[in-house]
């Protein structure tokens, strides 16, 4: 019961935060909420065993990331955000889609029927730890898509000195 | 646990090419001159496409697959991203962007497709198609000082993310349900638990289509296809209407026939409708385009719905038809790009279809090629398009699919008015404005190769079609 109820509030509270982020005018604020995002997100990895997961969460998002954010957010001086109106308003469309959207997810997950777990039980982790037990399956069975991770991290660096510091000509 | 390096001779295309990548985004630092970068490039991938015929298997547990099918489409990779180079070159000199990560993107994006088209596992799938996507991102807003060029990689990367996160919600509901994420573990779930008819399963195939669909610019979720054609640099867009297409069609080739076989009733009813809306949308919007950039761009919405058609048969047969096809609209398409880029000169943008006015008189050889390739696109015979599209209703026939091959013909009737419509402009209309032609060594090459490929694939199919056919047995 107090499992649901810890769950539920995490769940509830991830889904208002991360709309207050999406809906705050200025920037700063959305950095803000975030950051209170992140923690939540970082409970709910607690929730489900996964401590290891919870410490990166908060190091590298909420104390990485987020500084990072804030930090871009500084620069570009962007207090308010700017307001175009739009060629054609999408809000009815888009809100009766997404309304439908959940109503069609709702219903088709109640066929859903979870799979027999894997051996990575509760008591598999906690006798090997978590970070332990993480580190072999992402060096071993993992490691594949481990390097393309690296890759696209790669190419994301490229991207942010291509578009970000080459002389602006023309 | 004792780590063993698994068996690394099938991945060695990649490995290469990752090592190319690599080298020239470290030599574009000691190199000033940038076509000698582009050159390093193009030849790198010619050698790297010779360890194609290396040894084939799976490594990495069964995450990575090397099979004729994938070869195929690394293929079509391979002769997009050579093609790509080639017409870039002088492009994006005019352009002004003549930097060396040009060409270390575009083959890091192609390293991203053949991860897609190996890919035997979920996860690896989607990091493949995020490495590919994200590389073209970059390359679609490569010209920073021009605002469509910004639009075209902001757009292309908010609504690419939006379609990321539903290939991830399809991905974790089919890890829920099957506590797999290697395509044929799933496979051998759902027969094994009896998942086909399950309405989760349906949802996640669902979500899945959407992505792809976004991928391969299917209609509903071509929305950004237009914007993003128009406002990259136009050697970029010619990479990402062939390139990602088929990379998108490889995993929907693999994901739904291999992992979804035993739910193939279901997705074969979603996909029938797909293909009909994208070949309406594409045709039928692409007779209002000015743009020559905008109404390839619909053109190629269109080509995706032709192609679905090698999916939804769903037999061998299709697949190399629909492997047939793209690898034949590779030519085709960039051949057309590569004519559209001459048009580009100097403080002249030259991508009104406007600017084809007379084009026979004032340059009678480009107009010449440009016709061939309007002809191939429209599917006229002698030309590969024909073939193309030949073998793919063919194969629709075949398995039973006789009213739909009649809806995809009929499309076919109207996408030769906006085809056509550009080689009456060349050829029976007076020039407006001068047009000089930016003609270069390299792009020449690229106009001789691709015609080449047209005509002879038009004339002798045999040689091609055959190679599809065995690249999917045993698939």
């Amino acid at each position: 019961m107090i499992q649901q109820a810890f769950f539920a509030y995490f769940a509830f509270a991830i889904t208002v935060l991360a709309l207050v982020v999406i809906t705050r005018k200025n920037p700063i604020h959305s950095v803000a909420w975030m950051l209170l995002l992140f923690f939540h997100i970082a409970a709910l990895y607690l929730f489900l065993n996964a401590e290891f997961l919870a410490a990166v969460q908060v190091i590298v998002y909420a104390g990485g990331i987020l500084v990072l954010f804030l930090f871009a957010v500084l620069l570009v001086n962007v207090r308010e955000e700017m307001r175009i109106s739009r060629f054609i308003g999408a809000g009815a469309a888009g809100f009766t889609f997404a309304v439908g959207l959940l109503v069609v997810v709702l219903m088709a997950l109640r066929s859903f029927i979870a799979a027999p777990p894997g051996m990575y039980t509760i008591e598999h982790i906690q006798q090997e730890t978590n970070a332990i037990a993480l580190g072999k399956v992402l060096y071993t069975e993992f490691l594949y898509p481990f390097e393309i991770t690296s890759l696209i991290l790669l190419v994301a660096i490229i991207g942010a000195i291509v578009l970000a510091k080459k002389g602006l000509r023309g | 646990m004792n780590f063993q390096l698994p068996d690394l001779t099938p991945i060695v295309p990649e490995l290469l090419m990752t090592a190319l990548a690599l080298f020239v985004m470290l030599i574009d630092l000691v190199v000033k001159k940038k076509e000698a970068v582009a050159v390093i490039s193009m030849a790198g991938v010619a050698l790297v496409a010779l360890t194609l015929l290396g040894p084939r298997g799976e490594t990495f547990g069964t995450m990575f697959i090397s099979d004729g099918y994938s070869t195929f489409f690394k293929i079509i990779f391979f002769v997009n991203v050579i093609l790509s180079i080639l017409i870039s070159i002088k492009y994006i000199a005019i352009e002004r962007v003549n930097y060396g990560e040009y060409y270390s993107l575009i083959l890091f994006s192609t390293i991203g497709m053949m991860i897609m088209a190996s890919a035997g596992d979920l996860i690896v799938l989607y990091l493949g198609l995020e490495l590919m996507a994200l590389s073209t991102y970059i390359l679609a807003g490569f010209i920073r000082h021009d605002i469509k060029s910004n639009e075209a990689a902001l757009k292309y990367f908010l609504l690419g993310a939006f379609s990321s996160g539903f290939l991830l919600y399809g991905i974790s509901i089919v890890y829920g349900l099957t506590g797999t994420t290697d395509l044929k573990g799933i496979a051998a779930f759902i027969v094994e638990r009896g998942l086909y008819d399950n309405v989760s399963l349906l949802l996640s195939i669902l979500f899945l289509m959407v992505a792809f669909g976004f991928k391969i610019a299917a209609a509903p979720f071509h929305m950004w296809a237009p914007d993003v054609y128009e406002g990259a640099p136009t050697s970029i867009t010619a990479f990402m209407s062939v390139g990602p297409k088929a990379a998108g069609f490889a995993v929907i080739g693999r994901v739904f026939l291999v992992a979804f076989a035993a739910a193939r009733v279901d997705w074969v009813t979603i996909l029938i409708p797909l293909a009909i809306l994208t070949m309406a949308v594409g045709n039928i919007i692409a007779l209002a385009q000015t743009n020559i950039k905008r109404m390839l761009a619909y053109s190629s919405i269109a080509h995706a719905g032709y192609a679905l058609l090698g999916v939804i048969v769903a037999n061998n047969e299709g697949l190399a038809s629909m492997m047939n096809y793209l690898m034949i609209y590779a030519f085709m398409n960039i051949g057309a790009f590569a004519v559209i880029i001459m048009l580009r000169s100097e403080g002249f943008k030259g991508d009104s279809i406007y600017d084809y006015e007379g084009l026979s008189k004032t340059h009678p050889m480009a107009a010449a090629l440009m016709l061939i390739f309007m002809f191939s696109l429209t599917g006229i015979p002698p030309t590969a398009g024909f073939i193309g599209k030949l073998y793919i209703f063919m194969a629709a026939v075949n398995a039973g699919y006789t009213w739909l091959v009649v809806v995809a013909v009929i499309f076919s009737a109207i996408s030769a008015y906006f085809y056509l419509r550009i080689v009456m402009y060349m050829y029976m209309r007076d020039p407006k404005v001068t047009v000089s032609l930016s003609t270069s060594f390299s792009s020449g090459v690229a106009l001789a190769v691709t015609t080449a490929a047209v005509l002879i694939i038009g004339v002798f199919p045999t040689a091609l079609v055959e190679f599809a056919r065995m690249a999917v047995k045993g698939f």
